[in-house]
């Protein structure tokens, strides 16, 4: 569904993605992970359009997205931090991405719902806890049932309860053959909801397996072991 | 593009800062205009005003404002949105929320106690400082990512069209005095929208039309209907160049 | 001595009745269409010494009118003599000539010759009272006379605007004459409104001058003359007094004399004049002083000025007292450093001191040239930086810390409030 080709993007002498290549299939959920300041964020970014690549080139069903913004219609972005106007209420935010997004053919409430934000329609963002911010963050990402979730760091910040929440509804999209890749650190979850893993070291593809193979050739039970393993055995 | 605009200038529009401001104008107006007696006189004293504050205000509040919403922005640019539109959507709704309290704070009571053409060129003349500072803000902010860097930028900006400016002008006309300087100091306040802003009041303003020779000249050259429309011109000039730069800039760089 | 001076009355009276005999019963000739004479100049060539020509209505299409004898010509009825442009239409050669109520109009402009409505060529006692000249090169012009009285007459050019000076001529002119009384005319559309050379002893009032090509009032080497409650408004330049001295100038009204070279007042090497009670409103420079010495100028009202006062510095011993000072861009500049001048209890609205003692006079002195003035004097464009907070903060700078501006232009003890010339009075004499 996505197709990453020979992606290059330096920021001055800093080299952050160097020459990546990597392509992802619908209903699947993609696990990005790797060091800090290995380009995840900075791939993620080069799909929504923030980041425009030096070389390389994009494919989401098969057209080029560069320079390109209708496209993302069918992506669901949630930020690792949502920051929102302070004297927005919860309301308004929702109710401007929906005008930004008039022609989405179904309207998905379903986080609304559950993370029970329609009790606070009238709160000012700026007096919302980051929680909150984060569960209107993924109530908006989930909101128009896009193709594509690009969800960076979902569970921090989120009570336990929440993330739950969260990473069913992950599961739950998955099924309906959506892609969806997630940034994050903590390997239990990767494990838990990840269908697949990249790897990202130094702006290069580490490697790119599901994690059963992942277990299967470093003989380990848990996924954080087995990726210490395989970063350890490069050392 | 309205459909941002229109959320964009409801965060504003309640505001803190934008309400103080809006407070701070309408109180200082309607004392001058008190005080005085005399509308001219206020009008003039106004005309200080405006030029000192709504610079500083306008490039300030917009530098800050435009960091304070990079996050949200970028929630934007990852929207199927033109990247364009979501920056006009901004510019739009910051400068049109601080004309807004302009025109509140100092249109109603020069529409109430001094109505008179100089009364709307000096509201224009707001106006347009107001879209020319918050778009100097803009360009300031898109140059650098460091929020203090960009508000040192601004601050300068300000420093430099308000005060530096005219001292350096001042400078250079008493260097060089012994050579005949009327176009050329006409060209060097084009230069500066606050001084551009400064003559189409001034020169409007009967008190103060009459200069002596130069001034004599400059009321003919600029008295006209056609140069005011001219001077308004170039003060559209002032606000679509940096814009527009920032605009090309915004677009064309990594968030 | 009540009786007597009664007595002395009587007798006068008597004497002037019995002086004035003949002239009463000298006979009338009158001119209309129907009368016996159809044309003034017929009527004139049979006129005797004493005689009076009346006009009675119609329009009569004469030029090169002499009149050489003593006579007074009356029109009644309003009649017109219409020159057709072929020259100058009447032409005054005798002393005791009185011209009254008549319209003469229509001369051309000519680069060799000064053809005017009236002319008085080196006569006495010549009277021109209440007429109407329209559209003619010159208006009334006299040469070498003396003891006339100009009075009443309305001269209207054109439109001047656009026009050269020297494709127009004066309204009224004057080149030496003594003891001319001018008095309620109307002058408008020419070059100069009066012109005076070489004029002395004469008194000047009640008229108005307005939107002449370059000044209202324009006299050189005119000494000893009075001028008082006459208004010049919107001409070319305003008045210009040059090269005189005993002058009073009193009560006069100089207002929107606006433009490049615009002045209300323009003096330039005049001196031991007075100036007062007048009001100096809208000008480009209110009164522009250049080699003028001992001129006691006093409670006067500038309003509404580019420049108030220009005082150059080849003015000395010049005083300044009593006036008021509102609205102006700027109220004395000067280019130098003028001596010996004094200000002194003016009232200026951009002094911001204050009064402790509560006499009515401020506590700290003011000072009328700004620093900006003096660069504006010195570079004029830097004009159009005027009010730019940059200025401000300059003139701010040197009021706290004087360093170029001159030392000795203060005023002292300026006034606290406006002074009201009306109900001041007693204020005036305590101050003095």
């Amino acid at each position: 569904m996505i197709t990453i080709e020979n992606l290059r993007k330096s920021y001055g002498k800093l080299q952050v993605l160097k020459d990546v290549s990597v392509s992802f299939g619908e209903g699947r959920v993609v696990s990005v992970i790797g060091p800090n300041g290995s380009g995840k964020t900075t791939m993620g970014k080069c799909i929504l359009g923030m980041v425009l690549p030096d070389a390389g080139d994009i494919k989401i069903g098969g057209q080029s997205i560069l320079r390109q913004h209708a496209y993302r219609s069918q992506i669901g972005y949630m930020p690792q931090i949502g920051r929102y106007p302070e004297n927005m209420k919860i309301r308004q935010v929702i109710q401007m991405i929906r005008d930004i997004r008039k022609d989405a053919p179904v309207v998905d409430e379903e986080l609304i719902g559950l993370y029970g934000l329609k009790e606070m329609y009238e709160k000012r963002m700026g007096a919302l806890s980051g929680g909150t911010k984060q569960k209107v963050s993924a109530a908006l990402a989930f909101m128009f049932n896009p193709q594509i979730l690009i969800l960076d760091e979902p569970t921090a910040g989120l009570d336990p309860i929440s993330a739950e929440i969260l990473k069913c509804k992950i599961l739950k999209e998955k099924k309906k053959g959506k892609l969806i890749l997630i940034t994050s650190h903590i390997m239990s979850e990767v494990e838990e909801v990840a269908d697949e893993v990249i790897c990202l070291v130094d702006g290069q593809l580490k490697f790119h397996e599901t994690i059963a193979s992942i277990k299967a050739h470093t003989n380990e039970e848990r996924l954080s072991k087995a990726i210490a393993k395989i970063m350890n055995e490069e050392d | 593009m309205n459909k941002i605009l229109k959320y964009v200038f409801y965060d504003i529009i309640r505001n803190k800062i934008v309400l103080a401001y809006t407070l701070f104008l309408l109180l200082l107006s309607i004392g001058l205009f008190n005080l005085g007696g005399n509308p001219d006189k206020a009008i003039l004293s106004l005309l200080n005003l405006v030029l000192l504050t709504v610079p500083l205000i306008s490039i300030v509040f917009a530098t800050t404002h435009f960091y304070n919403s990079y996050e949200f922005m970028e929630l934007l640019v990852a929207q199927p949105i033109n990247r364009k539109k979501i920056f006009l959507s901004e510019y739009l709704g910051v400068a049109g929320s601080l004309s807004g309290a302009f025109v509140l704070g100092v249109g109603m009571p020069v529409l109430l106690f001094g109505a008179s053409l100089t009364g709307l060129y000096l509201l224009l003349t707001g106006i347009f400082i107001t879209f020319i500072f918050v778009a100097m803000a803009f360009l300031a902010s898109v140059i650098t990512r460091d929020k203090a860097k960009g508000i040192g930028i601004a601050l300068l900006l300000w420093f430099y069209f308000a005060l530096i400016y005219d001292g350096i002008v001042l400078f250079i006309l008493y260097t060089f005095s012994d050579y005949p300087l009327e176009n050329a100091t006409l060209a060097l306040t084009a230069l500066n929208p606050v001084d551009l802003g400064r003559i189409i009041v001034l020169l409007n303003l009967d008190v103060s039309a009459l200069m002596g020779y130069t001034g004599a000249l400059y009321k003919s050259i600029l008295g006209s209907l056609w140069s005011v429309v001219l001077a308004f011109g170039l003060l559209l000039l002032w606000v679509l160049v940096p814009f527009v730069s920032s605009r090309r800039i915004f677009s064309r760089r990594d968030l | 001595m009540r009786d007597l001076s009664k007595h002395t009355t009587f007798i006068l009276a008597t004497l002037v009745l019995l002086l004035l005999a003949p002239l009463a019963y000298g006979s009338t000739l009158r001119v209309c269409e129907s009368c016996e004479y159809t044309s003034i100049r017929q009527a004139v060539a049979k006129a005797k010494p004493g005689d009076t020509v009346l006009i009675d209505g119609g329009v009569y299409q004469e030029h090169g009118i002499e009149i050489n004898k003593p006579i007074t010509i009356v029109g009644r009825n309003n009649p017109v003599i219409d020159g057709n442009f072929k020259g100058q239409i009447v032409t005054v050669t005798a002393d005791n000539v009185t011209i009254e109520g008549l319209t003469i109009k229509n001369i051309a402009t000519s680069y060799t010759r000064d053809d005017a409505a009236i002319r008085v060529i080196e006569r006495s006692n010549i009277r021109i009272l209440n007429n109407t000249i329209q559209k003619t090169y010159f208006g009334i012009y006299l040469q070498n006379s003396e003891n006339c009285v100009i009075k009443g007459n309305t001269v209207i050019g054109q439109d001047v605007t656009g026009l050269n000076e020297s494709a127009l001529g004066n309204a009224i002119h004057l080149w030496y004459c003594d003891n001319t009384v001018i008095s309620n005319n109307r002058v408008e559309g020419h070059r100069d409104g009066i012109y005076l050379e070489f004029v002395k002893d004469s008194e000047i009032k009640d008229n108005l001058s307005q939107a002449n090509q370059r000044y209202g009032l324009h006299f050189m080497f005119s000494d000893r003359n009075v001028y008082t409650h006459n208004i010049f408004r919107k001409n070319g330049a305003g008045v210009a007094v040059m090269y005189t001295k005993g002058i009073r100038m009193e009560h006069n009204t100089f207002e929107g004399n606006w433009g490049a070279a615009a002045y209300g007042l323009l003096l330039k090497e005049i001196s031991n004049s007075v100036i007062r009670n007048n009001t100096f409103r809208r000008n480009t420079t209110g009164i522009y002083m250049e080699s003028s010495s001992r001129l006691d100028i006093k409670q006067n009202e500038f309003d509404r000025n580019g420049w108030a006062i220009r005082l150059l510095s080849s003015c000395i011993q010049d005083t300044f007292r009593l006036n008021n000072f509102t609205g102006n861009s700027f109220d004395v500049s000067t280019n130098g450093n003028p001596t010996m001048n004094l200000f002194e209890h003016n009232y200026w609205d951009k002094y911001s001191g204050y009064d402790l003692d509560k006499d009515r006079i401020g506590d700290v002195p003011y000072r009328p040239v700004s620093l900006y003035s003096m660069l504006v004097e010195q570079v004029p464009p830097s004009v159009m930086f005027m009010r730019s907070f940059m200025v401000d903060l300059m003139d701010n700078i040197e009021k706290v810390l004087p360093s170029f501006i001159p030392e000795n232009l203060v005023d002292e003890q300026p006034m606290m409030r406006k002074i009201d010339y009306d109900n001041d009075r007693k204020l005036t004499q305590v101050v003095r």
